[in-house]
């Protein structure tokens, strides 16, 4: 079996490409690390010098802002030297290879490349082909991966609910072109929560979606009924325009997450969503803004999140 | 056969002792994880200082990162009072090359300027390689070649020296 391409021969985590693979004990390390990363963000210097001297390249090969920010924040804090690349608008675009694009990066000594490409499996790429001394974290990969996003929903869950062991998850809407439904499934499986719940219309789902270890509901208050987190995902405008979905009025009908369907859920249940949100969509504006919700406070604890996951990394060898 | 180590335990009250000669109102202490953190308890506890304990993980700090890459389990720095203007009585368990010292002292500036440190420490053994000292300091222990003295803490929370290899 070939060895894990994220991890090195001690077992130590050197790129982040995806949450689909890594051992149970290098996801609590890093949630455990974010959790001390949370206290410096807590204070009025909210850096520490771990990566001084260190070059850190945001290559954004698809549009972001919540993701590109935080990371770019999170290297800051860390005492990085932060380059934010915006290269579908310039090498891409005059006919440049991505690994071209990355040896050049590389030839202007860099540490860490944060990827974000609309291809499966960009990062892998360039994981295999960078130096000894260079880390690659894939910031979402196609339709694949968003492992930073994944953990950041399961840190966020930790936070609220403290333990895995008697969740139920009830993970709702577009779940087919979803990275990080599918980041936060696999690291919801391997931190052992007994129940996770897909809820979608067929053509939102992936075929086979059972083997990731989930129970499918096409029904919201099925899929509901006692769940301790509820966790939306965005649905995407252009899906709208296919044979998918016949209009975004009657999704929300049906899938999008009203005060009423909350009801069902826990009395403590937490509403979580990755951004951006569609209000009216997938989620009404009374949900979003509620007290169930937890949507803001993910966005700060990616910050330790991306804190954790770059130290570790570049730390390894 | 080397000298037989000091009672942890027995060196507590001397301690104690001398550090409430020094202790005012604007007096905190901080311990330093793992052993200093235990020592840091007890002594805070036969003060009976008024400001609540902190606490320090010096993970984020330390200067053999890029050799050793981050900590395996940082535990979160918790000063729950201002540093500012403070006279600080910062606590580890064993003084050896100093270098955590440097690094908690490097750390406790990104919470304010406190007025002094004080260094306090159970066991001071050689093998200085920055110029930091002890000002308070339990018992002077030779340590022999490849050996590691760590703080150990039992069940009942009673403290011990010990003697282990280096690894």
């Amino acid at each position: 079996m070939p060895r894990n391409p994220q991890l090195n021969a001690n077992g130590e985590l050197q790129h982040l490409l995806s949450i689909e693979g890594l051992p149970r004990e290098v996801l609590v390390q890093i949630l455990d690390t974010a959790e001390s990363f949370a206290g410096v963000t807590e204070r009025d210097i909210k850096k520490v010098p771990l990566l001084r001297g260190k070059s850190v390249f945001n290559l954004f090969f698809e549009p972001s802002t919540r993701t590109r920010t935080t990371f770019e924040i999170a290297a800051k804090r860390l005492s990085a030297d932060v380059i934010n690349l915006n290269v579908a608008a310039s090498s891409q675009s005059k006919g440049e290879s991505l690994l071209d694009t990355v040896a050049n990066l590389s030839a202007m000594q860099a540490d860490v490349f944060v990827v974000r490409h609309a291809s499966s499996g960009a990062p892998y790429l360039i994981a295999r082909y960078v130096k000894p001394h260079e880390h690659v974290i894939n910031a979402g990969d196609g339709r694949h991966a968003h492992p930073t996003q994944g953990l950041l929903d399961l840190y966020t869950i930790r936070h609220y609910k403290k333990d895995f062991a008697r969740l139920t998850v009830a993970v709702i809407g577009d779940v087919l072109h979803s990275r990080v439904a599918r980041s936060l499934i696999h690291g919801l499986t391997t931190l052992g929560a007994p129940e996770v719940r897909v809820i979608a219309p067929l053509t939102l789902l992936p075929a086979g979606v059972e083997a990731l270890g989930v129970r499918v509901c096409h029904d919201m208050r099925e899929g509901l009924k006692d769940a301790d987190v509820v966790m939306m995902l965005r649905l995407q405008n252009e899906r709208m325009n296919g044979a998918l979905l016949p209009s975004a009025q009657e999704f929300f009908m049906t899938y999008g997450l009203t005060a009423e369907k909350l009801a069902l859920a826990r009395p403590d249940a937490i509403v979580m969503h990755p951004g951006p949100m569609n209000r009216g969509v997938e989620i009404d504006s009374s949900v979003a803004d509620g007290p169930h919700s937890v949507i803001l406070p993910q966005v700060t604890f990616g910050i330790a999140v991306r804190m954790a996951v770059m130290s570790i990394v570049a730390g390894n060898r | 056969m080397s000298a037989p180590l000091p009672d942890a335990e027995a060196l507590l009250p001397g301690l104690a002792a001398e550090l409430r000669a020094r202790v005012t109102p604007a007096t905190a202490m901080i311990g330093l994880y793992t052993g200093g953190a235990w020592l840091a308890e007890r002594l805070h506890a036969m003060l009976a200082l008024a400001t609540p304990l902190g606490l320090m993980d010096i993970a984020f700090y330390r200067d053999d990162y890029h050799q050793q890459g981050l900590a395996r389990d940082p535990k979160r720095t918790t000063i729950p009072f201002e540093v500012e203007g403070r006279e600080l009585l910062l606590v580890d368990d064993v003084l050896y090359t100093g270098r955590t010292v440097r690094a908690a002292m490097n750390e406790l500036f990104d919470y304010g300027r406190p007025k002094s440190i004080a260094l306090v420490v159970l066991a001071d053994r050689d093998g200085r390689q920055l110029p930091i000292c002890a000002q308070h300091c339990g018992a002077r222990v030779a340590v022999p070649e490849g050996m590691r003295l760590r703080l150990k803490r039992a069940a009942d929370g009673k403290l011990r020296l010990e003697l282990e290899r280096a690894a």
